[in-house]
């Protein structure tokens, strides 16, 4: 039966796990995702899931066991965090190429040096290139939704690539609110039976995964790759819709909010959205016309959709909790800006770094960044188009 | 107060402690001071330079050792204080390259370059303090947890087979190997002060309490407990045979020193092989 429970962002995921129950688990230790394998393994030995749980010496081996347990015909999982995530790097590319729709929940945590355990987006965007599909969780709800819709999107036949959701790290995974669990059934009856696609264990049929390929068909086996993400916003639209019918809560690949006349935005990922609508909320009432958009899917990135959004906006400011030395802006922004550029009409932009290593960000900041909007959108000049928020300079 | 007062409240060990750092955060009733201040007694004993002494710590509460000794130290990422060591002591053979880490650490994700440092004879002195569990990170089963112990990650008791760490640095090729508890720190001390003298791959266990997560999920009592285990069920064989020295669930823990040879270190393998090889065109390398 659904119910509403009280969970943090961790337990959300591994309430989630107990319900699709998938054939392996595979996971190493690493603060702030640690709480997801800890309560799996509960779940485990207590006989409330039948997954193979596997405690491998390394994040590294962890999605070696996934992609293992997913070559052989499985619906795996893992969950990590930051050192793990970049320890995995090779093996993401591995999942990916192979086409083995793995699904990993990643509770967001900065990079080293130095070592930091606190919530920002550098260990997802330092995956960004490696073919996995990218969802990001304003709270604990939608790290439920977004978990649970991610099997049914990676596993989809025309996708087959393997799919992570982002939670930020303790701001999300370890504050508690309230979550509507659905009922376990009804779940199970989303995600459906997994189908292998060239199993492993089918022994009447064998193959040989992952072997050399060099100039020969390389470049034509990556371009099938490719296939697999650039068919995945047909099917992460219908996921969405269909959860909506199925559960209530509607997802697409953005959110907006306020933004219907907005003459400036903000837009902004994962937890600091929910801090950024309230700082929208005062704007508003102090007479601001400014809206914010929450992308929810950065890979593959739905270019279109955004741009034909803030096409009509004066001046917008793109918040990345992630750097990108050296790039020329931080990973979102130079998405959105390069999917402005065919538009004649189209906002001035602008880049805020925020919250690196946990930094907060609060209703005040984002004031800030309205007000420099406002002035923007009034003069039509940028003074500074990449920037920080919230750093001692 | 007075000054004198304030005298006797300084720490014993304080010159090599940073004590802007203090107080540290390791549990009350932990051995890892006790382990800290036996290394440092160790030093203070060999006389060594402390200028040419490098301290790498890897993830996890003992890899905070690293912050906390007033020495050259890095505090490298999970499982690779071995590597960054090696690097450290090829670029600067002088330097006494102690590797200070846990078990998670050093066996568990950083088990590959642990035995290939031993295996080359690479000259570093590695203390790995084992508390059989996954600490930092909330006390999850390791490469060490004995069979049965209970943790978050294996709720119902560890059924997978924990590593004989002497044994396995003795199969790996160290020159000197030797296991204690935090509770023999005198012992622990000698041990670090004559590894500190070997030429080559040197490693001592030290058993620790983990009373906040490891003892209490096994129901095992406070850090007076745990000592008191070891004071009962430990049992000093010099010399033992390194394959016999498993531990069992709250089992009787054999310490000792149990390896102390010589070996050619990779820097004479280096040397004597390409001088063998290449003549009067090799110049050896010994950092210069």
């Amino acid at each position: 039966m659904k119910a509403v429970k009280i969970l943090n962002g961790n337990q959300t995921i591994a309430e989630a796990a107990r319900q699709i129950n998938p054939d392996v688990v595979a996971a190493y230790p690493i603060t702030p995702s640690t709480a997801i394998v800890e309560t799996i393994a509960q779940f485990k030995a207590d006989g409330m899931i039948s997954s193979e749980f596997v405690c491998p010496e390394s994040e590294h081996s962890a999605m070696s066991v996934c992609i293992g347990a997913a070559a052989a015909g499985g619906r795996v999982m893992t969950a990590t965090s930051s050192q793990g995530l970049a320890l995995m790097w090779e093996m993401l590319y591995i999942a990916a190429g192979l086409r083995l729709p793995v699904v990993a929940a990643i509770v967001n945590r900065a990079l080293s040096a130095p070592i930091n355990i606190h919530g920002d987006h550098s260990d997802t965007m330092g995956a960004r290139d490696s073919g996995w599909i990218q969802i990001y969780s304003e709270n604990c709800q939608e790290a439920y939704d977004n978990f649970i819709q991610a099997f049914r999107i990676g596993e989809h036949l025309d996708v087959r690539t393997p799919v992570l959701v982002g939670l930020d790290g303790f701001i999300i995974s370890h504050s508690a609110e309230p979550v509507l669990i659905e009922d376990d059934r009804e779940v199970r009856s989303f995600i459906g039976e997994f189908k292998p696609v060239f199993p492993l264990l089918d022994t009447s049929r064998k193959i040989t995964v992952g072997p050399i390929d060099f100039t020969d068909y390389y470049f034509e086996h990556k371009r099938s790759q490719i296939e697999g993400i650039e068919n995945s916003p047909r099917v992460i639209e219908e996921v969405g819709r269909e959860y909506g019918q199925k559960f209530g809560r509607f997802y697409g690949f953005f959110e907006e909010y306020r933004m219907d006349d907005a003459e400036t935005a903000i837009v902004v990922m994962s937890s600091a959205a929910g801090t950024g609508k309230d700082a929208i909320d005062e704007l508003r009432s102090e007479g601001l016309r400014i809206g914010l958009l929450k992308p929810r899917v950065f890979r593959p990135f739905p270019h279109e959709k955004i741009a034909e959004a803030l096409k009509k906006i004066k001046a917008v400011a793109v918040l990345d909790r992630a750097s990108s030395p050296g790039a020329f802006g931080a990973p979102l922004f130079t998405e959105i800006r390069s999917a402005l550029y065919d538009y004649g009409q189209r906002p001035k932009i602008v880049n805020y770094v925020y919250g690196l290593g946990g930094r907060d960000i609060n209703v005040e900041h984002f004031k800030e960044v309205a007000a420099k909007l406002q002035k923007i959108a009034e003069t039509g000049k940028v003074e500074e188009m990449l920037g920080y928020l919230n750093l001692r300079e | 107060m007075k000054e004198e007062d304030r005298l006797e409240e300084r720490n014993p060990m304080e010159e090599f402690l940073r004590m802007d750092r203090m107080p540290h955060i390791w549990c009350p009733g932990c051995g890892l001071g006790t382990v800290v201040a036996s290394f440092a007694a160790a030093l203070r004993k060999s006389q060594v330079d402390l200028n040419k002494v490098a301290i790498v710590s890897g993830i996890g509460c003992t890899g905070r050792v690293a912050g906390y000794v007033k020495l050259d130290s890095f505090h490298t990422t999970h499982g690779r204080p071995v590597p960054f060591a090696t690097g450290l002591k090829l670029a600067n053979p002088e330097l006494k390259v102690v590797v200070f880490s846990g078990d998670g650490d050093i066996v568990g994700i950083g088990g590959n370059h642990f035995i290939h440092a031993a295996r080359r004879n690479m000259d570093i002195l590695v203390i790995c303090v084992n508390n059989f569990n996954y600490a930092m990170t909330g006390g999850q089963v390791a490469a060490t947890t004995p069979i049965q112990a209970n943790l978050s990650t294996a709720p119902y008791g560890n059924f997978e087979y924990p590593f004989n760490l002497p044994y396995l640095a003795d199969a790996c090729g160290a020159i000197y190997v030797a296991r204690w508890t935090s509770l023999h720190l005198r012992r622990v001390t000698k041990s670090i002060q004559e590894a500190l003298a070997k030429k080559g791959f040197s490693f001592i266990e030290v058993i620790t309490p983990c009373v906040t997560l490891y003892a209490r999920r096994n129901r095992l009592g406070d850090g007076l407990n745990l000592l008191k285990y070891y004071y009962e069920n430990s049992e000093i064989q010099h010399g033992a045979d390194t394959r016999t020295l498993d531990i069992d669930f709250q089992g009787k823990i054999i310490v000792g020193k149990f390896i102390d040879k010589e070996k050619p270190t990779f820097f004479e393998c280096m040397n004597t092989h390409l001088k063998k090889v290449l003549g009067d065109k090799y110049r050896p390398y010994y950092g210069e």
